[in-house]
Formats: structure tokens, C-alpha cells, sequence
């Protein structure tokens, strides 16, 4: 037992000291980890900043009048949000009817059709992930030069910034729809076609349902972005002070970022808590939305796992 | 089966060591008896220009199990997968030769792949069940098919009384499919396989993932499922072979030694006892008596 025992302790002490941290890497980690604390910290600290502000200067205004007000510049009191807030509801419903279908469509084109080695897919593929970083205003050159006017001329209604405001955003939707639909093992795919069903049952019964969670979170995300746009919708018409509920296919609308914008603008600080208290709805309308969101996905959730 | 096919390989493609022995092929073959489903000529299958198996020639009979065994990388899961068009998920491959299914090449123009994985299905190396629930992996195929709602429902229990896993799943078939234990999973991948009423399963390894009682079970069904399907397993275990199977394609490499390419052939095709007592190649005999692969 005896030389066993000291040849243990021998390898027991080289461990040990082996073990021992040498104080430089030890500096060097904690350093680095400050850093990347710190680049956290300035994130989370702005945007506390940011929603504090808002609601201490809403404060005073938040109530039900700012939801069922129009804006006014006269009636600083009762002014609300009204217009604004109908018009950011009535585009976004449409931006979410346009952005599924194309942008799920597109993905599963990408992920499940398309032959990589045809030089035009992999054109379309480059090509989609540039429009994701091309800035919002230029979008809304596009929508006033081909949607406003040019070939389809719908004039500057409501549904001009929605389809303005979906090309927007379609690169967002595609690449999460993607990433979603790789994830899906292949053997499942292999499962179910070696079972006899053709390719779109695969897709469609197989494929799709476990991406959904994948391409709500795209979903998301696209209309997070496009709630808070006003660049591109101050081109194809969302300028004009809108008293009146907004009708899709008529002119003069408005939406939160604008009216935001309008009374931001304005000299007195009264408005400024107007602009505020636009900022908290706003929020409010993001949160729900996405909410319903999550909610959905839950739901789809725990469907597939029965 | 014809000699130029066979020359037309190429002169680059070094022949097998021992030049006496001649190459397998279905005349060498002792007399096949009851019906022929699968009859396979001079098949090689192509992954763009790497050709992956060469000149396989045997048959599969009714209601018997093959078995399909070699070394790594000698093509066997490759040809299995030949068999029901799985290969042509992969970009690039290529099968050439005859494939003959009851009497009709499966690669000729006028089939439809999907007609033939319906016909003969296919259960793989790991268990893949859907994200769905134990019903519904099972019911996919007949659903897709059209069945209606009663008589998915008999379906289901009765296939999964034949995969032997009824009993343990019958309270929980709204339960997902991803809590079941791996040995289950694999049944129930068989359930939802048999569920089709194929004619052929195709068996990719079905234990190697699977601990042994899992596998001990999977064999019995085997050898039970014969008894109204026809069986084609590949597997690395010789004695799984040996205890489950009723003929045997033993199958290795041949390295070409311009390009260092491995090529798959078959070696030898055999009553699966005469492959694992008396074989008539060399290299067969030191496969299964552990001396090579």
C-alpha cells in the first residue's frame, strides 16, 4: 500500500499544481469580462433611460382620450392619438397579410426547391441578404416611384405604405424562415417521403409545422421594425395632419412614428408630453402585437409536442 | 449480366485479388425458390463522378429476410437505399443497371418514386420519429394516402400490434412520440413503416443505435414481420445476420490503385447459412470469421 500511496501523492501534488491559477489569465478574463458587462450595460441603461423619460413626461396625458381623440393643435388638452393609432393598426395588418405568405413562400422556394447550383438562385439568395441592410428610405423611394405612382399608382392610401413598408421587411421574414426550415432535421424529411408522400405533403405536414415557432419569431421581428418606421411612410404619404379615421384605399392617414414626429416638432412643451405619451402607446401597441405573437407560438408549441 | 457491361468498367479499375475466384452474380447463386421481388443486374450507383457500388447482381425472394453485410464503406446502405429511390434525394447520384421490382425497372422513366416508397418502405439507422404524437406518426402515411378517420384508427392499433409496441403505448397514443425510449422509437418507426401495407421493408441498420434487449426484440419482429413482408436489412452485426436473415450479399471495397478510389462490390451472394459456414470466397471467409473489416 505503502508505494502506491506515495506515487498517488506525488501525481495528487503535480495536479494540484497544475490546477493552481496563474494570476495572469485570471486578470485578463475578469478584464474581459467587465468589458463585455459594460457593453451590456450601456445597452440596457439606454433603453431604461429612454422608456423612463417617456413615461415621466407621458405621465400627466396618459389616459383613454389619447386612444379615442383625434389630434388637434388648437385643443392641446384633448388632443390624441386616434388617427395615428387606427393607421398604424390598419397598415400593419396588411403588412402581416403581405409578408407571411410571400416571405414563408420564398423560404421554403430557397431551402427546399431551389438548385444551388443555378447561378440565378444563388443571385436571389446574395440579393436577399443585401435588401436586409439597405436603408428603410430607400424603400420608401421605391414605394412612392412604383407603388404611389408608376406602374401600379395606388396613390397615397394606407395600403401603399403596407406594401411599402412589406418590402421592407421581406428579407427579415425570409432569412428567419430559413434559418427555421434548415433546422428541421433532414430525417425527418427522409421519414416522410420514404413513407410515400410527395414532397409538398413533406413541406407542408412535416416541415412547416415545426418551423412555425422559427418564422413567428421572423414574423416578429419584421413587424416590430416596421411599426416603428415614419422615413419611408413620410414618402408615399403618411405627412398629412389626419383628423379623420383612416380608410385603406382613400388618402390622408397617418401613423404613430408621424404623429410622434408632428408633435415633436411643435413649439410648446405641452406637445412634447403629447409626443411622449405617443412613444408609451406606441409600446403598448408593439408589446400587444407581439404578445399575440408569442401567445400563438406557445400555442403551436405544445400542439406538436401533444 | 452481360460480359461487355462488365469490360466496359474501364481498365482502370484493378480486379479483385484473387483472380480464380470468379465475380458474383446471380448464376452462381444456388436456385432461388418462390417469387422474385427484387432483381438486381449489374447495378452501380454514381455520386456525380465517384462511383460508389459496381456490377451488383442478386435477387431478394418473398418473404424472406436479406441481409446485406460488409465493411464500412463498402456501399451497402447505398444499394438499400437504391432500392426504393432514397438516392435521389441526394444531388448527384445516379443508379444505372437494372432494378428490376416484380418484373419492372424501378428507374425507368414512367415510375413514380413516390409510388415506390409507397410500395416499399424503409426504416433507418436512427430512430426518426416525427415531433408529433404516437397516433399520428403513424397514421401519417395512410392520412397522406387518403384513409379516412375509422380507418386510420384501425390502422394504427393494428400496426402497432405487429411492431410489438401496442401494449406498452395503447393509454398514451396522444402522448409525443419523442418520449418514447430509442427501442420504441424504432418500433414505432416500423409501425409507421408497416402502416403503409408496403410490400418490401427496407432495414438501414435498424439496432445500431439501440442497446441489446432493444435489438433482441427488433430481431424477434423481424423474423415475425416476415411472415407477411419481404425484408432487406443491412447491418454491421454478422451475428444479427446470421440469427435473422435467410440470404446473405456480403459485400467489400475494391481500392483502385491509380486513385486510391473505394469502390463497393458485391462479393458474394449465398444462402445465408452457406456465407457463414462454407463461403465460397476468400474474402467472405475472413469477414465473418473476424479476420478482416
Amino acid at each position: 500500500m505503502k508505494s502506491p500511496n506515495l506515487a498517488a501523492s506525488g501525481a495528487a501534488a503535480a495536479t494540484e499544481r497544475g490546477l493552481l491559477s496563474n494570476g495572469r489569465g485570471k486578470t485578463v478574463g475578469t478584464l474581459f469580462a467587465s468589458l463585455l458587462f459594460f457593453g451590456l450595460s450601456v445597452a440596457m441603461l439606454g433603453l431604461a433611460w429612454l422608456l423612463v423619460w417617456s413615461f415621466l413626461r407621458a405621465q400627466g396625458r396618459l389616459s383613454w382620450d389619447l386612444f379615442t381623440n383625434p389630434p388637434s393643435t388648437l385643443d392641446i388638452e384633448s388632443a390624441g392619438f386616434r388617427p395615428a393609432i387606427l393607421g398604424t393598426l390598419m397598415v400593419m395588418a396588411f403588412v402581416f397579410v403581405v409578408i407571411v405568405p410571400l416571405g414563408v413562400g420564398a423560404a421554403i422556394y430557397l431551402e427546399e426547391y431551389a438548385d444551388r447550383n443555378r447561378w440565378y438562385n444563388r443571385f436571389i439568395e446574395l440579393n436577399i441578404q443585401n435588401l436586409a441592410g439597405v436603408p428603410a428610405v430607400v424603400f420608401g423611394i421605391l414605394g412612392l416611384a412604383f407603388i404611389a405612382r408608376g406602374p401600379f399608382g395606388l396613390g397615397f392610401i394606407p395600403l401603399t405604405a403596407s406594401l411599402t413598408l412589406a418590402l421592407l421587411v421581406l428579407p427579415t421574414v425570409i432569412l428567419a424562415t430559413r434559418e427555421a426550415i434548415r433546422a428541421v432535421p433532414d430525417s425527418i424529411r427522409q421519414g416522410s417521403l420514404a413513407l410515400g408522400a410527395t414532397k409538398w405533403q413533406t413541406i407542408s405536414r412535416q416541415v412547416l409545422p415545426v418551423s412555425i415557432p422559427g418564422i413567428t419569431t421572423g414574423v416578429i421581428l419584421a413587424v416590430s421594425r416596421a411599426i416603428g418606421e415614419a422615413a419611408p411612410l413620410l414618402l408615399v404619404g403618411a405627412t398629412t395632419f389626419v383628423v379623420f379615421d383612416p380608410e385603406l384605399f382613400n388618402s390622408g392617414y397617418t401613423v404613430l412614428p408621424v404623429q410622434i414626429y408632428q408633435y415633436a416638432t411643435r413649439a410648446q412643451p405641452e406637445f412634447h408630453d403629447l409626443a411622449a405619451a405617443g412613444v408609451v402607446i406606441m409600446l403598448i401597441v408593439l408589446l400587444t402585437m407581439n404578445g399575440f405573437a408569442i401567445w400563438l407560438r406557445n400555442h403551436f408549441d405544445k400542439k406538436r409536442v401533444g | 449480366m452481360s460480359d461487355p457491361t462488365r469490360r466496359a468498367a474501364g481498365p482502370a479499375v484493378v480486379p479483385p485479388r484473387l483472380d480464380t475466384v470468379p465475380q458474383a452474380d446471380s448464376q452462381r447463386v444456388s436456385p432461388v425458390e418462390g417469387e422474385t421481388v427484387f432483381d438486381l443486374r449489374d447495378v452501380d450507383v454514381h455520386y456525380g463522378s465517384f462511383r460508389a457500388v459496381k456490377d451488383v447482381g442478386f435477387t431478394v425472394v418473398k418473404n424472406e429476410i436479406t441481409a446485406l453485410i460488409g465493411p464500412s464503406g463498402c456501399g451497402k446502405s447505398t444499394l438499400l437505399r437504391s432500392l426504393n429511390r432514397m438516392n435521389d434525394l441526394i444531388p448527384g447520384a445516379r443508379v444505372g443497371g437494372l432494378v428490376s421490382y416484380h418484373g419492372k425497372n424501378i428507374y425507368d422513366a414512367d415510375v413514380d418514386p413516390v409510388e415506390v416508397r409507397r410500395r416499399i418502405g424503409m426504416v433507418f439507422q436512427k430512430p426518426n420519429p416525427f415531433p408529433k404524437s404516437i397516433f399520428d406518426n403513424v397514421a401519417f402515411g395512410p392520412k397522406v394516402h387518403g384513409a379516412s378517420r375509422t380507418e386510420r384508427e384501425s390502422i394504427v392499433e393494428d400496426s402497432l400490434k405487429k411492431a410489438a409496441l401496442w401494449e406498452e403505448v395503447k393509454d398514451d397514443l396522444r402522448k409525443s412520440a419523442l418520449t418514447l425510449s430509442g427501442g420504441q422509437q424504432q418500433r414505432l418507426c416500423i409501425a409507421r413503416t408497416i402502416a403503409m401495407q408496403p410490400d418490401v421493408v427496407l432495414m438501414d441498420e435498424p439496432c445500431s443505435a439501440l442497446d441489446p434487449i432493444a435489438t433482441a426484440r427488433i430481431e424477434e419482429l423481424m423474423v415475425d414481420l416476415a411472415k407477411q413482408f419481404t425484408i432487406v436489412i443491412v447491418t454491421h452485426n454478422m451475428q444479427q445476420a446470421a440469427r435473422v436473415s435467410d440470404r446473405t450479399a456480403f459485400f467489400s471495397t475494391e481500392v483502385n490503385e491509380t486513385s486510391d478510389i473505394r469502390t463497393g462490390v458485391l462479393v458474394e451472394f449465398d444462402d445465408t447459412q452457406r456465407i457463414f459456414s462454407n463461403p465460397s470466397d476468400e474474402r467472405t471467409e475472413n469477414y465473418v470469421t473476424g479476420r478482416f473489416g
